[in-house]
């Protein structure tokens, strides 16, 4: 098959996370659902729109693929407007993962803005599922309002059920918002970590990952120990399309998620 | 990763003579390939399909420079001895527009586009190493069945280079002037009497070359095919210093040489067009008026189009001219080592004859190297 | 499909302000798509092609000419008000048109030169476009636009997509197309490095130079095209012809047609 040619995926179910924000679980209309990581993304086509890359949010009990997205460009909203039963089309999962595995015996660290908590909860789950294998977990989010900030009830979840350190911060806060005000940067501050034992997932505006990921080695986290999952215009997601170059990276084979120590250097060029 | 048979530059036969083309040109009409090859139009050789040697450009030479191409009369007889023309192979390899898929209701119908058996003449060494460098990328880890098919019906038939251009550097990209690799056919024109020396790259080539009148070469004419590929190799146009590119160039994206070039690029993507490895492309979705069909083109796009970088409420990641001028040539020379394996240059010098203004990315390059931001003259 | 699980077919109005017509005559030119079209969009307001003439709001209305005069002012924010979508169609519409070149010159003494009675010409000092006026959700452009664009702007609407309509130069049309360059290869003049594509790179094709019907491109370095076009024997007042033509008050085009000092900055 053509690796430009879509396979037909049903959505199975949606459930609208904030006003503009829908997590769509997908299924192959014939055959089993592909194995994922998690960081991996798809390329999801929306009939006569067009195509988007998609970061994996989780994995459905059949292994649906999840996807968490935010209405903010035409293809986005024609696939936020999906219902359960509409046909899309689905290529992948493609793209390097969080090396979750590889955080075993360390303290962990998930740093989230914005939509960056879509990809990042399937770190969290993969945690969780053995939450054994590791020191202490923090997750940190940033969000616009707190009307933005998505599976509230997830993170109380992760909070109380699974000893992870769950602080949220936002930018605007309205009148009733009890928690901090600002970057996501100021909550490095109030988690406990042993930063040569530790290892941080990554996602989110390019500007926070860097400031968090230059905070964090500022600790003495290892910079090969902190994983970015990167965002760049991307037609293709098998490496023919070239719109996803970051400096020798091509980031649908080499990324989305590239650590610190590769990358870093990278995106301290401007417009790189 | 080898496509159409080649066996790379061992001769399926001993070299032989021919002594026109004519027999050749009907032998690969009878197999069944358009034979396509350098013809005059719009004052340039273009490539396109020929019917008989009548259609090859008899004693026309050309002269090319930094942003200037024009045909010069020889009057010879000689029907090769010009250099790179506008056209290479990637029109054929990689079509400006490959339609995809195709989506009525529910179902998703792929394209099969049509791979036409085509005979490619007159392909030269830079450019048979171009179509190497995108079987790399087409070919790779989500390997690209159509452009497969599509290599597989294309019949190379090399002819080394006499007479490379002003804009000319692959020796410097170790690509060229002689074929060694890669063809079906390896041609060398002589002069007094006019000749071919012919190797065969390939099975397919070596039947071909049966079934026309040829005889042995003898070694007056492999010592005069020699003289024209190392005469040629003397008379490069332009000259790039490739060592450590791969480290220096990545490392001097502050160099002021940046801005001095971005002020004379016009971003027209010209450069990229006619690049033989460029490989960018995009994707056009397309409905019909009822909204039942709807069909996903790939067309050919560029690094320097302004919205090859954008993301959705975000400014585009290179909306400085410089930076994607600094994209296309760092990617070109030093980054396609990381993704590919290999250079993205073949010395073909096109970029350097068909951009507006004349920019020589040989001259930016020492330049760059060079560390100095030097304003050049616009030719 | 977005508009079309509404049910009823959206309705669609046409619109002329100051121009030519031949932008709309566009529409009527697309003869073999013109019946599928009217079976999955409402034409309720066109003038040009029925008298007949339905009440608003629109869905989508495609406007045709720039604002010359106080009337037009007022009625392009009526047009705004009734219509969902608003897009404009030709370089006078989305540039100002050739009757921008009143910009450049004192529109009063013109109208003293032409006329008898000058008294009775009402109309602005200057032509302005539509995205002047009110907000504009696209803009078609060309001189006069060409047919597979509009045609595509139109299905893009429907399908609630972004229109196929690329914003890079003419050379990316040339090369798709497989014409030689013709200022390389011919020296002649070409504005195609600077002008946006959508004709079909039409010119070129016919081995003549882009005259810039469609509008600056996304990104334009002119002041190095003009180093070019002066190599190839231009003068300073060809120069400024022929960026000024359609587009004459595009920015780019603008200082195109104004610049020789000092280093043009890249337009991001």
């Amino acid at each position: 098959m053509h690796p430009m040619t879509p396979v037909p995926y049903r959505v199975r179910s949606r459930r609208p996370d904030r006003a503009d924000t829908v997590t769509l679980a997908l299924e192959p209309v014939s055959g089993p659902c592909p194995f994922s990581l998690p960081g991996q993304f798809t390329m999801v086509y929306a009939h006569g729109v067009g195509e988007i890359p998609i970061s994996l949010s989780g994995r459905g009990r059949t292994g649906a693929l999840v996807h968490t997205i935010r209405a903010v460009g035409a293809v986005s909203q024609a696939l936020c407007r999906k219902r359960p039963g509409d046909l899309v089309g689905v290529r992948g999962p493609y793209g390097t993962a969080f090396d979750v595995a590889g955080a075993a015996g360390l303290d962990v660290v998930v740093a989230a803005g914005g939509l960056g908590l879509a990809p990042l909860r399937t770190v969290v789950r993969e945690l969780i599922a053995h939450r054994s294998r590791y020191g202490r977990i923090s997750v940190i989010a940033g969000t616009r309002t707190p009307m933005t900030l998505l599976y509230p009830r997830e993170l109380d979840r992760w909070r109380m059920a699974h000893d992870i350190d769950v602080q949220v911060i936002v930018d605007h806060p309205d009148h009733i918002w009890p928690g901090p005000v600002g970057l996501v940067t100021k909550l490095i501050d109030r988690i406990v970590f042993a930063p040569r034992r530790t290892a941080a997932f990554v996602c989110g505006p390019e500007i926070m990952m860097r400031a968090v990921a230059d905070d964090l080695m500022a600790r003495g986290v290892p910079a090969r120990r902190i994983a970015l999952s990167l965002e760049r215009n991307m037609k293709c997601g098998v490496g023919r399309c070239g719109h996803c170059q970051l400096g020798p990276l091509l980031l649908c084979l080499d990324g989305p998620v590239v650590d610190y120590e590769r990358v870093g250097g990278l995106l301290a060029v401007r417009e790189l | 990763m080898s496509v159409g048979g080649s066996v790379g530059g061992n001769a399926l036969m001993d070299t032989v003579v021919i002594e026109s083309l004519e027999p050749l040109i009907a032998a690969l009409q009878s197999a069944g390939y358009a034979v396509v090859g350098p013809t005059v139009k719009d004052a340039a050789v273009r490539m396109a399909e020929i019917s008989s040697v009548e259609d090859l450009p008899a004693g026309v030479g050309d002269v090319q420079r930094p942003g200037n191409y024009r045909l010069a009369e020889r009057g010879d007889e000689m029907l090769f001895d010009f250099a790179a023309s506008p056209d290479s192979a990637k029109r054929f390899t990689q079509p400006p527009r490959q339609r995809l898929f195709r989506m009525r209701g529910q179902t998703i119908e792929e394209v099969r586009e049509k791979a036409p058996r085509v005979a490619l003449l007159g392909v030269r060494a830079c450019d048979l190493a171009a179509i190497a460098v995108q079987d790399r990328v087409f070919l790779g880890r989500h390997p690209d069945p159509t452009y497969r098919r599509r290599r597989e019906a294309l019949f190379l038939i090399a002819v080394n280079c006499a007479v490379p251009g002003g804009t000319c550097f692959c020796v410097s990209m170790g690509t060229g002037p002689k074929a060694t690799t890669g063809f079906d056919l390896a041609l060398t024109e002589l002069a007094s009497p006019h000749r071919f020396t012919v190797e065969s790259g390939s099975e397919r080539g070596a039947q071909i070359v049966a079934a026309i009148p040829h005889r042995p070469a003898d070694q007056g004419d492999l010592t005069a095919a020699e003289e024209v590929s190392r005469i040629a190799a003397t008379r490069m146009g332009r000259h790039v210093d490739t060592e450590g590119i791969q480290q220096w160039l990545p490392a001097a994206h502050d160099s002021p040489r940046w801005t001095d070039v971005a002020s004379r690029c016009l971003s027209c993507t010209n450069c990229t067009m006619v690049c033989p490895t460029c490989f960018c492309s995009t994707v056009e979705d397309i409905t019909d008026l009822t909204g039942e069909v709807t069909e996903r083109s790939e067309r050919w796009d560029s690094c320097f189009s302004l919205d090859f970088t954008e993301l959705s409420g975000q400014p585009p990641v290179r909306s400085s001219a410089l930076a994607r001028y600094r994209q296309w040539l760092t990617h070109k020379f030093a980054t396609w080592y990381d993704q590919f394996g290999t250079s993205g240059c073949v010395g073909c010098g096109r970029c350097i004859t068909w951009c507006p203004t004349g920019i020589d990315v040989t001259e930016e390059l020492s330049a760059i190297r060079d560390g100095t931001g030097e304003t050049s003259c616009i030719r | 499909m977005g508009t079309r699980e509404s049910g009823s077919r959206p309705r669609m109005a046409v619109w002329k302000f100051a121009s030519c017509d031949g932008c709309q005559l566009t529409l009527l030119d697309c003869e073999d798509e013109l019946l599928s079209l009217a079976a999955e969009v409402e034409i309720a307001y066109f003038l040009e092609a029925s008298s007949a003439v339905g009440p608003g709001p629109y869905d989508l209305s495609l406007v045709e000419g720039s604002i010359t005069t106080p009337e037009d002012a007022e009625r392009i924010r009526h047009v705004r008000r009734v219509s969902k979508r608003l897009v404009t169609i030709g370089a006078c519409a989305t540039a100002g048109g050739i009757q921008a070149l009143r910009d450049f010159a004192d529109v009063k003494e013109f109208a003293s030169v032409v006329y008898a009675r000058p008294e009775y010409i009402a109309t602005l000092d200057k032509s302005t476009p539509i995205s002047a006026n009110v907000p504009v959700d696209f803009e078609l452009r060309g001189c006069p636009i060409d047919k597979r664009q509009l045609l595509e702007v139109i299905t893009a609407f429907l399908a609630c997509r972004r229109p196929v309509v690329p914003s890079h130069s003419v050379c990316v049309e040339c090369k798709l197309r497989g014409n030689i360059c013709v200022l390389v290869a011919h020296g002649t003049p070409c504005l195609g490095p600077v002008t946006q594509a959508g004709c079909g790179a039409l010119c070129p094709a016919f081995n003549r130079g882009c005259y810039g019907c469609f509008g600056p491109a996304d990104t334009t370095n002119s002041r190095a095209l003009n180093t070019k076009l002066r190599v190839l024997g231009m003068s300073d007042p060809e120069l400024v012809r022929v960026y000024r033509t359609f587009n004459a008050t595009e920015e780019q085009f603008m200082r195109a047609s104004e610049e020789d000092q000092g280093p043009e900055e890249d337009r991001a």
